[in-house]
């Protein structure tokens, strides 16, 4: 396998060598009908919209006092023994995790999984530090001897077969080919055991910082969270500022709702609630433990009350599982580190709508993402949103706002609603289109590749009522 | 998700609102819903200035240039009356995005006032008029395919294949990923045309594997990209707005 860049740019081509990729098309498909069936059937006895409504909540609450939160999250930590950090973007972040890094002379770092640290280019930046940063996430391990990105935020792999997959470890890592996924995962645990052991720093995310209690909470199935974060002598923690939440009792029903949302599980292997480093009466546990809370332009989609909403995700990848235009052209294929629905209304943010400028409209709008997203992001309304400031005059919160406006097409719009607000020169229009149907173009690219062309009918809809009332009047009953 | 909607007892007069597609390319399928609802002995009302409710702008971002369109039609429905919309898609802009698009204008509460009546025409059949419908056509094998707006902007999955439901002779086949998009989503279809046309062939097959002779729709925009697809494929089954396959089979 090959290995590919793939930037938003590109969406266009990546999204015709997907379609065109019958392995692609089918890994996905599958996967992502497994992991919809699953969401169903474990939500299937719940009263799934209250709970929707009361994460939505939840979160809103805790965006509504984030930068009280912040601070409070900062003191309740320091007072746990956590050191924080603020990082205003992705290079400082990786700055001060290097630095961090370079106080222990580490050479060797150890990671959990997490999409910020992809964000910030992490693992790129400590290795031209010369420092080694191995993933310890079984999925994230793939992709990176892979030398890929993940294809899905919480599936890293997905767009691996078994045959893929098995290839790999044996190119990798000499691990013996097999069909035998069990066989498969024993030999990378047994493999990353012994860098858990040698690690210098043990790198994760967050799922929920809990400011109340000054608590990181991390979600996770493999336990290489648990080693990452428990085994180093050092354990930095990395996460956007948005992950906070005001008290304890908010996250149980959060985490229901993250890991239904996510696999379709009740309940993950592992779930981490980490307050700090080992105290003198305990035997095991990192020496330091740091927060590094990254900004990265999450401050700025908080200063707009309505891409704020982007701000509410708990990261579970159900927007992208039920999304039909990811599971046909799968994660890469956008080009950004977060795919699907998520990634095409935050990444805008992160690298302005210039680079991203296909992202919003790669949507029929269908508001499947919206349906199940578990904290009610409006999805939808966000991509209209991002759409109108791609075509507004540039005087949008979003960087890059106006880089689609081009004269034909305002030009366009603006004849249909003088057209649209004028009904006589609608109806004269109307009418004339169905007496030149005969003219009407058989090719219409690129709509007439996938279908016939529409041809207007001989007779409006307002043509035929006419001709109904006039019926009803002769008749004084509707004709049948 | 949509909030509960509260259905008025059967009125005598209701407006029309026949959207631009089907005043354009499916004329038939209008008049069709009139005739269904006249039967019922309601007066149906067409106002003659109606053109186009405003989402094709609206979603492609042209929000000033929607909301000129839409504030042209909030003046055509005076009167109290249900508005009956034969597409999920543009009662949905009716019924969830006016309020949006006029919020905080001089127009608001107009704006909130008619989404409160804005009806979709199965829905109104079935939950208002609650229609009995005898069969006189031929047995056939059918699959329905409800836009996404209807399902989730206006909520209203359920009323189409009860319609059909009550046909005798029409044995309604449900295709796989019933709900999933048929790929249209208005310039969605011609700005990413492969996903779109991938989209769309999923779904056409899935109509053809589940066995359907025939397939119906609410809304002509889904109408126009699966059947236009079929057509283009040269299938044998094709496609029609639900309205005038009700129409047809029963009067």
């Amino acid at each position: 396998m090959s290995v590919q860049t793939y930037t938003p740019q590109a969406f266009h081509r990546q999204a015709h060598d997907a379609l065109g990729n019958p392995q692609i098309r089918s890994n996905f498909r599958r996967a992502m009908d497994g992991l919809m069936d699953k969401r169903r059937s474990v939500f299937s006895e719940w009263d799934v919209e209250t709970l929707r409504e009361l994460g939505a909540n939840i979160r809103l609450r805790a965006l509504s006092r984030l930068p009280d939160l912040l601070e409070q999250l900062e003191a309740n930590c320091q007072a746990n023994g956590i050191r924080v950090h603020w990082a205003g973007d992705g290079d400082e972040a990786c700055r001060i995790v290097r630095e961090i890094c370079q106080a222990r002379e580490a050479k060797a770092v150890i990671k959990g999984k997490s999409m910020v640290s992809e964000e910030m280019h992490l693992n790129a930046h400590l290795e031209a530090a010369g420092i080694e940063a191995l993933e310890s996430d079984l999925g994230e391990y793939l992709v990176q001897l892979n030398e890929q990105t993940p294809s899905h935020i919480i599936m890293p792999a997905i767009h691996l077969n078994t045959d893929e997959i098995s290839d790999i470890l044996h190119d990798k890592t000499g691990t013996e080919r097999t069909r035998d996924v069990d066989a498969m995962t024993a030999a990378a645990r047994a493999q990353l055991r012994e860098r858990f052991m040698a690690a210098d720093v043990g790198i994760s995310g967050v799922n929920f910082a809990v400011a109340e209690t000054g608590t990181l909470c991390l979600v996770e199935n493999e336990g290489n969270g648990r080693m990452t974060t428990t085994v180093p002598p050092v354990h930095i923690a990395v996460t956007g500022i948005e992950k906070v939440v005001e008290q304890l009792r908010d996250v149980p029903p959060l985490y229901a709702l993250l890991t239904r949302s996510a696999t379709g599980q009740p309940v993950t292997t592992y779930f981490n609630m980490i307050s700090g480093p080992r105290r003198a009466d305990e035997h095991d546990g990192p020496e330091e433990v740091h927060l590094v809370l990254v900004d990265n332009g999450r401050s700025a989609i908080y200063q707009d009350d309505e891409l704020l909403d982007t701000l509410r995700c708990i990261r579970c990848g159900a927007c992208m599982n039920h999304c039909p235009v990811y599971t046909r052209v799968g994660g890469h294929t956008y080009g950004t580190t977060y795919p699907g629905p998520i990634g095409k209304i935050l990444m805008p943010h992160l690298m302005g709508l210039e680079a991203t400028r296909d992202l919003p409209s790669a949507s029929s709008l269908c508001g499947a993402c919206g349906e199940v997203c578990p904290v009610k992001i409006p999805i939808p309304d966000l991509l209209v949103r991002l759409r109108k400031e791609s075509v507004g005059e540039g005087r949008g919160n979003v960087p890059g706002a106006g880089v689609k406006r081009n004269r034909k097409e305002v030009f366009a719009w603006k004849s249909w609603q003088w057209l649209a607000t004028h009904p006589g020169a609608w109806r004269a229009g109307t009418g004339m289109a169905g007496k030149l149907r005969g003219l009407a173009p058989s090719t219409l690219r690129p709509w007439t590749d996938y279908r016939t062309a529409p041809k207007p009918a001989s007779t409006t809809l307002h043509a035929l009522v006419k001709r109904h009332r006039q019926d009803h009047d002769t008749t004084g009953e509707s004709e049948s | 998700m949509t909030p509960l909607k509260q259905y008025p007892p059967r009125p005598d007069k209701v407006y029309f609102y026949g959207t631009c597609l089907i005043d354009l390319f499916y004329p038939g399928a209008g008049l069709d819903g009139i005739r269904l609802l006249e039967r019922e002995g309601i007066e149906v009302v067409f106002p003659d200035d109606q053109t186009c409710c405003g989402q094709p702008a609206y979603t492609s971002g042209y929000h000033d240039e929607a909301r000129a369109v839409a504030a042209a039609q909030l003046d055509l429905f005076p009167e109290p009356w249900p508005v009956i919309v034969p597409s999920g898609s543009c009662g949905g802009m009716m019924r969830t995005h006016y309020p949006q698009l006029f919020a905080g204008t001089g127009r608001e509460a107009q704006a909130r006032e008619l989404a409160g009546r804005i009806f979709e025409l199965t829905e109104f059949l079935v939950h208002v008029c609650h229609v009995t419908l005898t069969d006189r056509g031929e047995p056939q094998r059918v699959a329905m395919h409800t836009s996404c707006s209807a399902r989730r902007e206006m909520g209203v999955a359920d009323t189409g294949p009860a319609l059909l439901g009550q046909l005798e002779h029409v044995e309604l086949v449900e295709q796989a990923r019933a709900a999933e998009c048929c790929g249209f989503g208005g310039t969605f279809a011609v700005r990413h045309p492969e996903v779109s046309g991938a989209m769309v062939d999923d779904k056409a097959r899935a109509i053809e594997e589940a066995g359907a002779e025939h397939f119906v729709t609410s809304d002509c925009g889904c109408l126009m990209n699966i059947d236009g697809h079929l057509e283009q494929q040269q299938r044998p089954v094709r496609g029609e707005h639900i309205a005038s396959y009700l129409w047809r089979r029963t009067s």
